[in-house]
């Protein structure tokens, strides 16, 4: 199917974006590496009346360094990120994450912002972005900007906090001091595919010890989540097997995963506890 | 309706689209490439791929008006005054196809994983066209036809023999040995 007639505006600048987004009328979408709008625009799922198309927004693109983080444009795509020096550095988390999204072709177009701003909660990088505590930069009508924590940014299915007339502009990486290790476990049942469930686990040691552990559960309800209570069983624990084993089993505690033809929501729950043993365990470079 | 000019196979186009037509629709329909195939509906079987400024995209999941300014290499584009490309080549003499739908696409990807990766592993091999689908072949003649384009574009001789004559393709019927055993 092709999608249904729409008005195409491609701006240059992040300012031309945002007057296009205004003037786009009731139902305006913004594209950024089409990777997920065409795809819903070709099934008829939307139908918007505009296009505003970021593809030429330049100042969108690229990862810098910016003293205690670094700063991933919205437009950076895929592949980009998977190549850059910065991201493998100082957040290789996002780097593995995104070496399981989709496939080289989507890879090649698909944007690190629009996967965030798609906010799919089968998407590979929310959880991730969770994880690292993540701040999303946002332009509003007029040009205004905020900062939004990644915590506040995932509000529901499919939905961010990114308001009427709002884009999102780049994703501020906090750079982690102290001895940190970082993996991405993933569990799918074919190539090319969306997690059933996966867990970003982001881990300090000290003295033979986890001191502190971030983890990112993708899949496990309508918006990404941090499985708090195994956090928080993790923190102080002792670096061996059974300690992460121990506190891993807490990781599904106060999620509500749906049931599709996937997986039971109680299976999900399951795999949570096991992912995170891994993704804990590797992270912790057991 | 959009006009945009688009070099495809060489030749360069001036064309006006509406906004919502897909790049292969526009290559298939306005300018008869239909070498360059449409699989699915869902952006999954990578059948519709081509190279969007040396790069390897789903034209299935591009518009028409994207690709303006751009230059677009299709299946047909691959030959040079009749001569097959490598890739091509291999595909025939290691048989890594037998419907030939996917086909296309497969020999697109595979040349754009090979410029990232001149000699991948065979595990590379199967994540780098990871995603196109082949709903015949089971993958192996494919595999081999990577492997063996990448040989000979890189200038490595370990898949041929003699005076340079590609070796025969290993046709793996182990997994069949109905077949093995009918033609023994
Ligand atoms: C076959 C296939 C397999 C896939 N598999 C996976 C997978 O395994 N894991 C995974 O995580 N993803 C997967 N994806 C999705 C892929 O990651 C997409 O790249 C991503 O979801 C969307 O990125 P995009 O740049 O293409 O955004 P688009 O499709 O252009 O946009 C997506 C949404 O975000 C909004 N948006 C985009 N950019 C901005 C911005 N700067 N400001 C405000 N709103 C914005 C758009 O309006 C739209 O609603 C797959 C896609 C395909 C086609
Ligand atoms: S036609 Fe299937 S991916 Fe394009
Ligand atoms: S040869 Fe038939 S789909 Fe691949």
């Amino acid at each position: 199917m092709i999608p249904a007639p729409f008005a195409y505006v491609r701006p240059t600048t992040i300012d031309e974006a945002l007057q296009a987004v205004a003037d786009g009328g009731e139902d305006v979408k913004i594209m950024a590496g089409g990777q997920s709008l065409i795809p819903v625009m070709r099934l008829r799922l939307a139908a918007p009346e505009t296009v505003v198309d970021l593809g030429r927004v330049t100042e969108l693109r690229g990862v810098r360094d910016d003293g205690d983080a670094i700063v991933i444009g919205a437009m950076t795509t895929h592949h980009d990120v998977l190549v850059d020096p910065l991201v493998a550095q100082h957040a290789p988390l996002i780097a593995e994450a995104t070496e399981t999204v989709a496939d080289r072709q989507v890879r090649a177009r698909g944007t690190f912002g629009g996967a965030l701003a798609h906010a799919d909660p089968a998407g590979d990088l929310p959880a991730v972005a969770l994880a690292l505590d993540a701040e999303f930069v946002v332009a509003g009508p007029g040009g205004a900007r905020r900062t939004v924590p990644a915590a506040d940014f995932f509000v529901d299915y499919l939905t961010t906090a990114l308001g009427e007339g709002e884009l999102l502009v780049e994703v501020r990486i906090p750079k982690l001091a102290g001895q940190w290790g970082m993996h991405y476990e993933k569990f799918t049942r074919v190539a090319q595919a969306w997690p059933i469930v996966a867990v970003a686990a982001v881990v300090r040691r000290e003295n033979g010890a986890i001191a502190e552990a971030r983890i990112g559960l993708t899949n496990m309800g309508p918006t990404p989540l941090r499985a708090s209570a195994a956090e928080a069983a993790l923190a102080g624990a002792a670096a061996t097997p059974d300690g992460i084993a121990a506190a891993a089993r807490s990781a599904a505690e106060g999620t509500s995963p749906s049931s599709d033809l996937n997986a039971q929501a109680d299976y999900r729950q399951h795999l949570a506890q096991v992912l995170t043993r891994r993704a804990v365990t590797a992270a912790a470079g057991l | 309706m959009t006009q945009i000019n688009v070099r495809v196979d060489g030749v360069s186009y001036s064309d006006d689209v509406e906004p919502r037509t897909l790049l292969v629709h526009h290559l298939r329909e306005q300018l008869g490439k239909v070498g360059t195939v449409v699989g699915c509906d869902t952006s999954n079987c990578g059948a519709c791929t081509v190279h969007l400024d040396g790069v390897a995209v789903k034209s299935c999941t591009v518009l028409a008006v994207q690709a303006d300014g751009s230059e677009v290499t299709t299946i047909e584009g691959l030959a040079q005054n009749g001569t097959l490309h490598p890739m091509q080549k291999a595909f025939h003499d290691s048989h890594g196809l037998q419907c030939g739908f996917c086909t296309p696409g497969m020999i697109m990807a595979s040349i754009d994983l090979l410029t990232e990766n001149p000699s991948p592993s065979e595990t590379e091999i199967r994540e780098g066209i990871e995603g196109n689908l082949c709903r015949c072949t089971g993958y192996q003649n494919i595999v081999r036809a990577v492997q063996q384009a990448a040989a000979e574009m890189s200038g490595t001789q370990d898949r041929t023999v003699g005076n340079g004559h590609v070796s025969l393709a290993v046709v793996d019927t182990a997994a069949a040995p109905h077949v093995a055993g009918a033609q023994s």
